[in-house]
C-alpha cells in the first residue's frame, strides 16, 4: 500500500518516528488470566501508552484489541464467546461513523465483509458506558447480516449492542475483532480490509 | 510468609458463558434441582509480609492490577491461619 512498515518486538521501546502502530491479532502469553491481561504489561506497552496519550493512531486487531481493552485505552473488556465457540469465518460488518481516521473514507451504513478469527470476542461495557460511547459517537462498527441488519443471529459473539470495533473518546485508539488486514487483495478472497487501512494513510496524508 | 487465596468471580449482571453451558451439562446428567452454575478462577499466592495487613495490600494491589478485571470481574481474599 506505499507505506513503509517497521516490525517492533514486544521488548522495544522505541516508538518515535511512527506515523501509526498497529497492534495485530494472535496470542500473547498463552491467553492466560484473560487474552491481553499478561501483553499489556510487555515494555513497548509502556511507551505505546504514551504514543496513545499524545494522540498518536493506535489500531488494536483482535488480540491486539484484548490487549488495548487491558492496557485501559479504549473502554470496556472481552469475554468469552456467548456460545463459547472459536468463531472463524467472514462476518458483516457496518460502518457506524466516519467521524474518525479509520473510517473518514468510507461511508456511513456500508458494509464490509471482513473475516473474524476469535474465542473471546463478547465485548462488554456496563450501561453509562455504552451511552456514554454512543453519545460520543466512538463505534465505528458493528456486527449486521447481509442485508445491514443488526438482527440477534447477526450477532456473532454476543457482544453488547453488536460491537465489532470502537475507538476511545479521542477517536485516535480503535480497537476491533474482525480482521481487515486479512481482506487485502480481491485475489485472494475480498478486500474491503483494505479500505480501513486506505482511509488511515488518506487521513494521515501519507499515501 | 502469609498464603492467601483469592477467588475471582464475575460481577452478577455479567452473562457467563461457561457456567452455563457447565450448568446444560449437569441438568442432562439428570442433576435437575442445579439452578445455576457461576466459574470463576481460584488463585493461591504467597506473599512474604511482616503482617496481615501488609499482605492483604500486596495481594489487594495484585488483584487490581492483573488477576481481576475490575470492569467485569470481582475478588475476593483470604488468608490461611
Amino acid at each position: 500500500m506505499n507505506a513503509e512498515v517497521k516490525f517492533l518486538w514486544h521488548k522495544e521501546t522505541d516508538v518515535s518516528g511512527l506515523d501509526m502502530i498497529i497492534v495485530p491479532g494472535g496470542f500473547s502469553y498463552g491467553d492466560y488470566l484473560r487474552s491481553g491481561a499478561i501483553a499489556r504489561f510487555s515494555p513497548i506497552m509502556q511507551e505505546l501508552i504514551g504514543y496513545a496519550q499524545k494522540g498518536g493512531p493506535v489500531m488494536g486487531i483482535c488480540n491486539g484489541f484484548q490487549i488495548l481493552l487491558e492496557a485501559g485505552l479504549i473502554p470496556g473488556a472481552m469475554r468469552h464467546n456467548e456460545q463459547l465457540k472459536f468463531i472463524c469465518k467472514d462476518v458483516h460488518i457496518r460502518v457506524e461513523s466516519t467521524q474518525s481516521i479509520y473510517t473518514s473514507s468510507l461511508q456511513k451504513d456500508q458494509l464490509l465483509t471482513i473475516p473474524v478469527s476469535h474465542g473471546e470476542g463478547n465485548y462488554y461495557i456496563d450501561n453509562d458506558g455504552l451511552k456514554e460511547l454512543q453519545d460520543s459517537d466512538q463505534v465505528l462498527f458493528r456486527y449486521v447480516n447481509a442485508h445491514g441488519e443488526t438482527t440477534p443471529e447477526a450477532n456473532i459473539n454476543g457482544s453488547v449492542d453488536h460491537i465489532a470495533g470502537i475507538t476511545n473518546k479521542q477517536k485516535n485508539v480503535l480497537g476491533m475483532m474482525p480482521h481487515p488486514e486479512r481482506a487485502m487483495e480481491r485475489l485472494l478472497g475480498k478486500e474491503d480490509g483494505k479500505h480501513i487501512f486506505e482511509s488511515v494513510l488518506q487521513a494521515l496524508a501519507i499515501a | 510468609m502469609f498464603k492467601a487465596k483469592v477467588n475471582v468471580t464475575l460481577r452478577p449482571s455479567i452473562l457467563d458463558p461457561k457456567g452455563k453451558a457447565a450448568h446444560h451439562a449437569l441438568q442432562n446428567l439428570g442433576l435437575t434441582n442445579i439452578e445455576g452454575v457461576r466459574i470463576g478462577k481460584f488463585i493461591e499466592i504467597d506473599v512474604q509480609a511482616s503482617n496481615e495487613e501488609e499482605a492483604r495490600g500486596i495481594v489487594e494491589s495484585a488483584c487490581s492490577k492483573l488477576l481481576a478485571n475490575e470492569v467485569m470481574e470481582d475478588f475476593e481474599i483470604q488468608f490461611e491461619s
